[in-house]
């Protein structure tokens, strides 16, 4: 099934879904096994498998180091394809999806790359220094593939460049929340109610909303205005300070009063 | 020649910024909003009159351009075949090229209203002309750089903080010329509405490895007319050192349309192993590294490698998107001039004709002795991009004051 399909599907169940992400690697695979085991059995919808690259050009310092720290463990792209199987056989009821950047595809060769992805079982990729006019044939495999490429609004996005880029995308639409790189500021914009509301407006995709939230406060107020919520550096920091082990709970009181069935 | 360049540069690179298969833009979309307005300001500003005007005028009066063509005698003498010439751009305000593009970018984030320059810096030379820039601008600095090339580099670490510049100390990775790019570009994209990024060469998403280029095209324009006016005719070769290729790309614009064979010289540094050296044109492949395609240096996963050059401004594992372009085309060749070279250029330079080059420069000195050896007659005319004041220090401690002194350092 396409992706998009598929979250249309579990919105049915909630009334919004949840995507979290984690550099594969960092601390370790085990520990990511530990994070992913406990992300899938609290609900989460899809999981971002970071596949490192040391220069992450979209992430803020946490993600970077993260990155930098999972390669000085020697890891290997094939070791992160390895692992990506096992992840998709043992929880089918999470969608995964590769992030990484585009030299780590482009190495390996867009059709071979994408191809393993599809062959795993993973649902997509997203690749942020990737824009659609650089992209095209990128674009054309995914959808052959029936992958989802991930395209991206941003606040400064114009209306007219947001449906240019939607349309060329598939699966969701990851709308940055705020201005700058990941991991940074801790309010959502005010405004955010009035872009998103542009979002909506340019694209019949699922929205996905990321860069920053952390807190159920967060989920809440996107609940009705965005599918799908996207935590990213909480859970890293959680897991540097806690240990794997404190991200069932963290996640099970993120999603705690939102998982009813929607009202209708 | 397989390409025309009758109208360079407007022909390269096209409207998004692609040198052929190469350069481009290859970032996030928030980013790309910020380069979007850069490209249209550059595009509009640098047009106009009272642009070009103040530039000149920078240009002549506080930079002390032109700088001369010199035609090292006893050094041709020496080496034997073809004639020497160096274009002393070690004379430019500060003691190298960068400050050519550094001038004109500080002025276009003047027209643009920006309140801050921010860059990566790894020798300290773009960290200086930046702080120089943002002095005679009135505005504020802030340099990204490399904890080990902070160590190295003393000397200019001092004189950014003079100029007033925040020196930002990296200490991740290889605390390198690579990490403090990504480190300056985290810090830019903070505030992109207030500050400008600057970027130290001719990389970069687009519009950077245009704009650094057309900054420094004022090196090839110089120096041909200057060569011209001395000899009469045009050098057989133009060489220049490669780590990013700025100063390379200004000298080589001038002569593009010239039947002038152009070389560009990388660092051999201690072998050719991956990991020993800088070579990318020679040894990299294909692929994308902050922002843009280029040659890189990178293992079969697509992870950047570690580079190494005895020369902090030339470790980087990619190169300009242009330079990508010709060597493909082979309008330039890459040649390469190690460690040993380069230092015996080094000394034998300061020696024979009072000049203490940059280590950079040394390199494409190193490289025009070679040729000039190979060739029985004719000319050649090398970029000597800077001087060497600030590699004193690192050079005297770690391998001697002559050659001989560097022989033992380099077998131990």
């Amino acid at each position: 099934m396409e992706l998009a399909h598929e979250l249309h599907n579990r919105l049915e169940q909630k009334p919004i879904l949840l995507m979290t992400h984690l550099v594969l690697g960092y601390p370790s695979l085990e520990d990511n096994r530990l994070v992913i085991e406990q992300m899938a059995a609290n609900g989460v919808d899809c999981i971002e498998l970071q596949i490192p690259f040391s220069e992450p050009i979209a992430d803020g310092p946490v993600i970077l180091k993260a990155n930098q720290d999972s390669l000085e463990t020697g890891i290997t792209v094939e070791q992160c394809f390895t692992f990506a199987r096992e992840m998709a056989d043992r929880f089918p009821q999470v969608c995964f999806l590769f992030m990484t950047y585009y030299n780590i595809v482009y190495a390996q060769g867009e059709e071979t790359f994408l191809g393993r992805t599809r062959e795993i079982g993973l649902w997509g990729t997203i690749i942020p220094d990737l824009p659609p006019e650089e992209g095209q044939s990128y674009l054309q495999l995914s959808r052959e593939l029936g992958l989802a490429a991930i395209t991206f609004f941003t606040p400064t996005s114009t209306s007219a460049r947001m449906e240019e880029v939607a349309g060329q995308g598939n699966g969701f639409v990851y709308c940055v929340a705020r201005k700058g790189v990941t991991g940074k500021q801790t309010e959502l914009d005010s405004s955010i109610e009035a872009y998103l509301k542009r979002c909506k407006g340019a694209t019949a995709l699922p929205l996905a909303v990321g860069f920053g939230i952390s807190s159920r406060a967060d989920i809440d107020r996107l609940t009705g205005m965005a599918e799908m919520a996207v935590i990213g550096t909480a859970t890293i920091k959680l897991v540097d300070e806690q240990g794997p082990g404190a991200v069932g709970p963290f996640i099970a009181g993120l999603l705690a009063g939102s998982c009813q069935p929607a009202a209708e | 020649m397989s390409k025309d360049y009758s109208r360079y540069p407007h022909q390269y690179p096209d409207a998004t910024g692609h040198f052929g298969e190469f350069g481009g833009s290859y970032i996030p979309p928030e980013l790309q909003v910020e380069m979007d307005k850069i490209t249209k300001a550059y595009l509009t500003i640098s047009k106009t009159q009272r642009f070009i005007e103040e530039l000149r005028s920078i240009r002549t009066h506080y930079q002390g351009r032109p700088t001369p063509v010199f035609h090292a005698d006893r050094l041709s003498e020496l080496v034997g075949g073809a004639q020497i010439y160096l274009k002393r751009e070690d004379l430019n305000h500060t003691g190298a090229h960068k400050l050519n593009h550094c001038m004109g970018e500080g002025l276009l984030a003047k027209f643009m209203g920006k309140k801050k320059l921010i860059a990566e810096t790894g020798a300290g030379q773009h960290g200086v002309a930046l702080a120089t820039a943002a002095a005679y601008f009135g505005l504020e600095c802030e340099i990204h750089m490399g904890e080990v090339d902070i160590e190295k580099e003393a000397p200019n670490v001092i004189r950014m903080k003079l100029l007033g510049a925040t020196v930002v100390p990296v200490s991740f990775g290889l605390k390198t010329l690579k990490e403090a790019v990504d480190s300056a570009f985290q810090a830019y994209l903070k505030d992109p509405v207030n500050s400008i990024y600057c970027i130290g060469s001719v990389v970069g998403p687009h519009p950077f490895p245009m704009m650094v280029r057309d900054f420094q095209a004022v090196v090839g324009i110089e120096s041909r007319e200057q060569f011209l006016e001395m000899t009469g005719e045009l050098p057989d070769v133009v060489c220049a050192c490669v780590g990013g290729g700025s100063n390379a790309m200004g000298i080589f614009s001038a002569f593009l349309n010239d039947p002038v064979r152009l070389v560009g010289v990388e660092p051999g540094g201690r072998s050719l192993n991956l990991g020993d050296h800088a070579a990318t044109a020679a040894f990299g492949k294909p692929g994308l590294i902050h922002g843009f395609k280029c040659y890189l240096l990178q293992d079969e996963q697509g992870e950047p490698a570690p580079v190494y050059s005895i020369a902090s401004g030339l470790d980087y594992p990619g190169v300009g998107p242009e330079h990508s372009q010709l060597k493909d085309e082979e309008r330039v060749s890459y040649g390469i001039a190690d460690d040993r070279e380069t230092l015996d250029a080094f000394y034998q330079l300061s020696r024979i004709e009072g000049i203490i080059p940059a280590l950079e420069s040394a390199h494409a000195v190193a490289h025009a002795t070679k040729l000039a050896k190979e060739m029985e007659h004719g000319s050649i005319l090398v970029n000597l991009s800077g001087r060497g004041d600030k590699d004193l220090e690192f050079v005297t401690e770690t391998y001697g004051f002559n050659m001989e002194e560097a022989e033992q350092k380099l077998s131990l």
